[in-house]
């Protein structure tokens, strides 16, 4: 249980934003787990809590779908470590990503323009509809 | 926080033996988790926790091991796989099911030896040599030539389907590749053309109908092992290594057991017993054929074993191989000597270049997907150029034989397997040169392997169903 944060995610937001979160880091830059996590962390002010562990399925995941590739670097006397680069197929992928996020984060804020949040109460997040 | 105390690097060997425990987290895995932990550790240690407080922090954040290892099964279809092999989520649980599957396998394997000497009760012995004169030897000879794979194997499905809990239409499916088998084996007329002349010796299309006919028969296997799932490529390549593996296992527990078979008649031989015609007549074929079943048994139970052999063994022979191959090449080229079209060294070629394509493949089907092109990769297309300029040059040896003396089964069975091989090692070739430079991923090269696995399929079955009589079972 995380404590003194006011805004705790719902689990299926963590995880639909999960692909375009970490495609978007790597586009950044070629990256390791821990690093990613980090970066994750300072892109969302910390709300946007994972499971660690789960990130590195994740990461395989891309990499079978070819959207990221892998490789081991052991530098001298030190740890072996996987680093994380995104291919061609991953930016493609992103970029289609984007677009349905501004499509739904656009709709959402068109919808909500009428829509006051009451401040005094902890916000949480629903899930929203059943399609 | 250069160096973690004792206590925390003692915890986190636990942490990582109790990861390995679950079948679907491999040591890359670990590896990768390891790396995370301790950043982890070290960040908090750096924030002001002691050593056991960060230990206990970051083993949380990592998450629960259960869900992270159902996580990394689902990602890994190869490891599910592996994971369903040996059922059961916990040790205990597995060790009774384990006993009940060793008794089963036991019961598969007996049969399958009892029905591979079942021609015998009907005086179809060609192993018992006394019993019968030279004339039927041949006849019996060429039954079980024909035969040995219809009889043997069928006990290898039913042991997988029962192992996969197969339904029953499955199954049925199964079997019918064997019905046709056996009955299109023994209706053909093999050898009734020309037999004065060649009456020694089996027919030639009959000999090239038993040798093609396991491979069909081993892959009909491939589906029940892959539960009939063998449309997706990555179980394909599960089979694959299945394969290998199987094959590394039964050379050693043949070998096994001449030795043993050896010294046991040895042993009664120095007390005046002769074992001689029960080990011939019956503990060498109900050995070979129990073995089959008893080998894919251990090749799944006992898979830990092997998988740290397989890489051993392949980047041993991997390199003698290829070096092998390009002595051969220089030799030619030296000696300005191409081979000579024989039909014995024409089989001994195609014989090295499909075990060359075996080595490759599995090899292959061991190799971690994410690793960057190495030295191995490298000696690798070294292997496959080599095989590829040998069966361009047995492929031209066979063309000038064809069209000086004619079609023959045999000639033309050698120039359809070697355009099959070429084919295969052309794109292998490209694909892995393509990798090296980086242009390429190598599960493009693992799906072209199992993309073109049906290839092989088709050709046995033209060569088991057409050839004879194409040429009139000569």
């Amino acid at each position: 249980m995380q404590t003194g944060r006011d805004v705790r995610i719902a689990k299926d937001l963590v995880a639909a934003s999960a692909i375009p979160l970490v495609l978007a880091i790597l586009d950044e830059g070629e990256s390791y787990g821990y690093a990613i996590l980090k970066r994750i962390d300072e892109l969302s002010g910390g709300e946007l809590e994972w499971t660690d562990g789960m990130l590195y399925p994740l990461l395989h995941r891309l990499d079978r779908l070819g959207y990221v590739e892998a490789r081991w670097v052991s530098p001298q006397g030190g740890r072996r470590r996987r680093y994380y680069r995104i291919t061609p197929a991953g930016r493609d992928a992103l970029s289609e990503q984007r677009r349905q996020w501004e499509v739904v984060a656009g709709a959402l804020q068109n919808a909500w323009r009428s829509f006051q949040v009451v401040s005094s109460t902890p916000l949480s997040v629903q899930p929203m509809g059943d399609g | 926080m250069a160096a973690m105390d004792a206590s925390i690097e003692a915890q986190i060997r636990e942490w990582r033996s109790y990861l390995l425990r679950r079948r679907t987290i491999d040591h890359t895995d670990v590896d990768e988790l390891e790396d995370h932990l301790r950043n982890q550790i070290s960040e908090l240690g750096a924030a002001g926790l002691s050593g056991d407080e960060s230990f206990l922090v970051a083993i949380k954040r990592i998450g629960a091991v259960n869900e992270l290892s159902r996580e990394f099964a689902r990602e890994r279809s190869s490891r599910l796989w592996k994971q369903l092999v040996l059922a059961g989520d916990t040790v205990r649980e597995r060790a009774g099911s384990e006993y009940a599957e060793f008794f089963v396998m036991l019961g598969f394997a007996v049969a399958a030896a009892l029905a591979f000497k079942l021609p015998a009760a009907f005086g179809i012995d060609p192993f018992a040599a006394e019993t019968s004169d030279s004339a039927n030897i041949d006849s019996e000879a060429s039954f079980y030539l024909r035969n040995a794979s219809v009889l043997a194997l069928p006990f290898l499905v039913g042991f997988l389907a029962w192992k996969r809990s197969l339904p029953a239409r499955v199954i049925a499916g199964l079997a019918v590749p064997f019905f046709a088998a056996a009955v299109l084996i023994n209706v053909f007329p093999f050898g009734s053309g020309d037999m004065e002349l060649f009456a020694a010796r089996s027919s030639d299309t009959e000999r090239l109908a038993a040798i093609h006919l396991p491979i069909i028969l081993w892959l009909v296997a491939g589906v029940a092992y892959l539960s009939g799932a063998w449309r997706a490529d990555t179980p394909r390549m599960d089979f694959v290594r299945f394969t290998g593996e199987w094959f590394i296992y039964y050379t050693l527990i043949a070998f096994g057991g001449v030795v043993l078979t050896a010294l046991t008649v040895g042993v009664f031989e120095a007390i005046q017993i002769d074992m001689e015609p029960i080990v011939t007549s019956w503990v060498l074929p109900c050995g070979a054929v129990g073995a089959i079943i008893v080998v894919a048994w251990l090749v799944e139970a006992k898979q830990s074993v092997i998988e740290n052999m397989a890489p051993v063994l392949t980047s041993v022979f991997t390199p003698l191989f290829a070096l092998m191959l390009v002595a051969a090449i220089l030799g030619m080229a030296v000696t300005g000597n191409i081979i000579d079209a024989e039909r014995d060294v024409l089989i001994l070629l195609d014989v090295l270049l499909v075990l060359i394509l075996g080595l490759v493949l599995y090899s292959w089907s061991a190799r971690d997907p994410d690793t960057s092109p190495a030295l191995m990769d490298a000696v690798q297309l070294v292997l496959v150029v080599s095989a590829l300029v040998i069966d361009v040059v047995a492929l031209a040896a066979i063309l000038s034989r064809i069209t000086e003396f004619g079609f023959t089964p045999n000639r033309t069975a050698g120039l359809g397997l070697n355009v099959v091989l070429l084919a295969n090692l052309v794109w292998s070739a490209w694909l892995l040169s393509a990798f090296l430079r980086g242009r390429r991923l190598f599960s493009d090269l693992e799906r072209w392997q199992t993309t073109y696995i049906p290839v092989y399929a088709v050709w046995a079955a033209i060569v088991v169903a057409v050839f004879p009589p194409l040429f009139a079972f000569a």
